[in-house]
């Protein structure tokens, strides 16, 4: 048993049960809550150590042998997952503290948010597709009552969307799992990706293929799949939709990864096209919805949307230098798009809406904020040295090397066009004059409560900026991540042992 | 057979995914809930259907030697099945709660959420 391993899975886990006993003591649970997301992030920064030191760690619960056991790898691209979850969660915890009512918080919104990471960290680290789908709805239900948690209209009328299409896409990914069992006769991927290599040919693999990129592509929020997405995330509390921005989706592009790099490579030209295509749209029309919108969380909502498209890009080119291109970016994106919540959060907070009509003045106000909105914003649309530069950087050289110049023009225009949007973001809410000048919302929040809050945003900031300006070494990692992927040997010989 | 329940699992596709068109609140989750079904058949399908042929090794021998039936559809479905009612348990306290708070059970009038110009409902 490698404890590094399964760590990441049992810390949340027990956090979560300690924190259903002591339902309704929130001070107690605040504690606990902040101390299990720190543990989380220190167990993912040795795992991610261990990962990058002595290659992909796996481990078989209850040592059953590999393709019948149930199999827990970590190759570099999960192990970063894993960290940033621990990143993300540890933040939006703390910042929860002082921007989550005592409402919620009596109603299980803790251990909930450590059931959550408990299910992406499972979905990221499990080496089996039938456990996978049991992560998913681990981070599924988790995610259901946090964005119906509190009753609110719009809330409500979110969760109905969130829940139906992402129960259908598990209906998806249940039917393409048994299909795939019945074509197969596994479902432990190492054995699968052996298989696939080796012997099946039938038209049926296409079929799955096709149905796995349904189910994850509705989770990823990848074009024409994406509808839930901007119908939903701008309703819960920020803390809940920072960390579903952050994450989930992420973990839709994670397994969609998975599988095109492991089982599904018979037929590139089939698959690669239509995830490339799949791809210039996803940016396209993310961004152009991002350009008609007047909501701050709304336009943020769409773009990630439009992000999706660019980590998918890296999988459709299918080269070393472009899958390191999208793990790059997941990495950066999921670091900007959570303190972009974050500080949505805090300006609505401050200027009491999210509608940027109605918000305003907050840069002569709090020009701290400005700051801090302005470092994640401007790294979203890729402005030099900022993180978001780099991992345009890649793709785009990933693009021009395998000769895809389309797709390479979307990502540019599409660049510009994110750049526009958070200009708009910057105009309204920030650098207009406010209205109402008269009404400083001064004494509704204490000086503790903006420390709590800034805190997670200024660390997130500082972190992109960190990454910007020493890119050299998430640079290094993300190809050491991409060799992986690319070469799927290394992968199979760590679960099941050098005999195959 | 396998004709029958093919026929099943399709006609349960069918079915659900017609339900999930409909307007109504409560259509949609029994359309999910069909949907449901219809895939774990389908897993029991696909795990080719055997008749009365236990996977239990007799007791006079080591291994399993004729044709038995495969244990691992139907482990895979009763997961499948557990997680399948927890989350229809939710949604229908789900659907019960956006009926009381607003008023309807159409699901065209759920558009707040996708207007462009947000009507301040928080």
């Amino acid at each position: 048993m490698k404890i590094e391993l399964f760590s990441p899975i049992l810390i949340p886990f027990l956090t979560a049960i300690f924190l259903l006993f002591a339902w309704g003591r929130i001070r107690l649970q605040r504690v606990v809550s902040v101390t299990g997301a720190a543990a989380l992030l220190v167990s993912s920064l040795v795992l991610l150590l261990t990962v990058h030191g002595d290659g992909i760690q796996a481990g078989q619960v209850g040592n059953w042998p590999a393709p019948f056991g149930i199999t827990v790898v970590a190759d570099i691209f999960s192990a970063m997952m894993v960290n940033l979850t621990g990143v993300i969660g540890l933040s939006v915890v703390f910042y929860s503290l002082s921007n989550i009512d005592r409402e919620r918080e009596h109603y299980g919104y803790h251990p909930l948010m450590h059931v959550l990471m408990m299910g992406v960290n499972g979905a990221f680290l499990t080496g089996d597709i039938f456990n996978m789908y049991v992560w998913f709805e681990v981070m599924l239900i988790a995610s259901f009552v946090l964005m119906e948690l509190g009753n609110e209209k719009a809330q409500l009328e979110g969760a109905i969307k969130y829940v139906t299409l992402n129960l259908m896409s598990s209906a998806f990914f249940l039917t393409a799992v048994g299909i795939l069992y019945g074509v197969v006769g596994t479902l432990n991927l190492a054995d699968l990706a052996v298989r696939f290599r080796s012997e099946v040919d039938c038209p049926m693999v296409r079929t799955v293929a096709v149905l796995f990129f349904l189910a994850f592509g509705i989770k990823a929020a990848v074009f024409p799949l994406f509808f839930w997405l901007p119908a939903s995330y701008h309703t819960p509390p920020a803390p809940v939709s920072a960390i579903f921005a952050g994450l989930l989706t992420k973990v839709g592009v994670y397994a969609l990864i998975r599988v095109f790099t492991l089982l599904f490579i018979q037929d590139p030209v089939l698959t690669h096209v239509l995830i490339l295509a799949a791809a210039g749209f996803t940016m396209a029309t993310g961004v152009l919805g991002a350009v008609s919108q007047n909501e701050f969380r709304r336009i943020l909502s769409f773009h990630i949307v439009s992000q999706i498209g660019y980590m998918i890009m890296g999988l459709g080119l299918a080269t070393p230098l472009g899958m390191a291109g999208s793990v790059f970016y997941i990495f950066h994106h999921v670091i900007v798009k959570t303190n972009l919540f974050l500080v949505s959060g805090a300006a609505s907070k401050l200027g009491k809406s999210y509608d940027l009509k109605k918000l305003g003045g907050l840069y002569g106000r709090y020009p701290w904020l400005a700051a801090l909105f302005l470092i994640p914003a401007l790294s979203l649309a890729g402005v030099p040295p900022l993180s978001g530069f780099w991992a345009k950087l890649l793709l785009i050289k990933a693009g021009l090397e395998a000769g895809r110049y389309t797709i390479v023009g979307v990502a540019l225009v599409v660049g510009l066009m994110t750049l526009y949007s958070m200009t708009k973001i910057w105009n309204e809410a920030f650098w207009k004059p406010g209205k109402d000048v008269a009404s400083p919302p001064g004494p509704s929040i204490s000086r503790a409560a903006l420390a709590l809050t800034v805190l997670p945003m200024a660390g997130l900031a500082l972190t992109t900026l960190a990454i910007g300006i020493d890119a050299e070494i998430l640079l290094n990692l993300a190809a050491g991540a991409a060799d992986q992927l690319m070469d799927s040997s290394l992968y199979v010989q760590a679960v099941l042992g050098g005999g195959q | 057979m396998e004709a029958v329940l093919s026929i099943l699992v399709g006609g349960l596709y069918g079915a659900g995914v017609y339900m999930m068109m409909r307007r109504s609140i409560v259509k949609l989750i029994i359309g999910l809930a069909l949907l449901g079904h219809g895939s774990n058949l389908l897993i029991l399908l696909m795990g080719m259907l055997t008749r009365g042929r236990p996977a239990v090794i007799p007791p006079d021998q080591t291994q399993l030697v004729s044709a038995f039936a495969d244990p691992v559809p139907q482990a895979l479905i009763l997961t499948a099945i557990v997680i399948g009612f927890g989350v229809l348990a939710f949604t229908v306290v789900l659907i019960r709660g956006t009926y009381k708070t607003l008023n309807t059970d159409d699901l065209d009038q759920l558009h707040m959420t996708d207007s462009i110009h947000p009507k301040n409902g928080e």
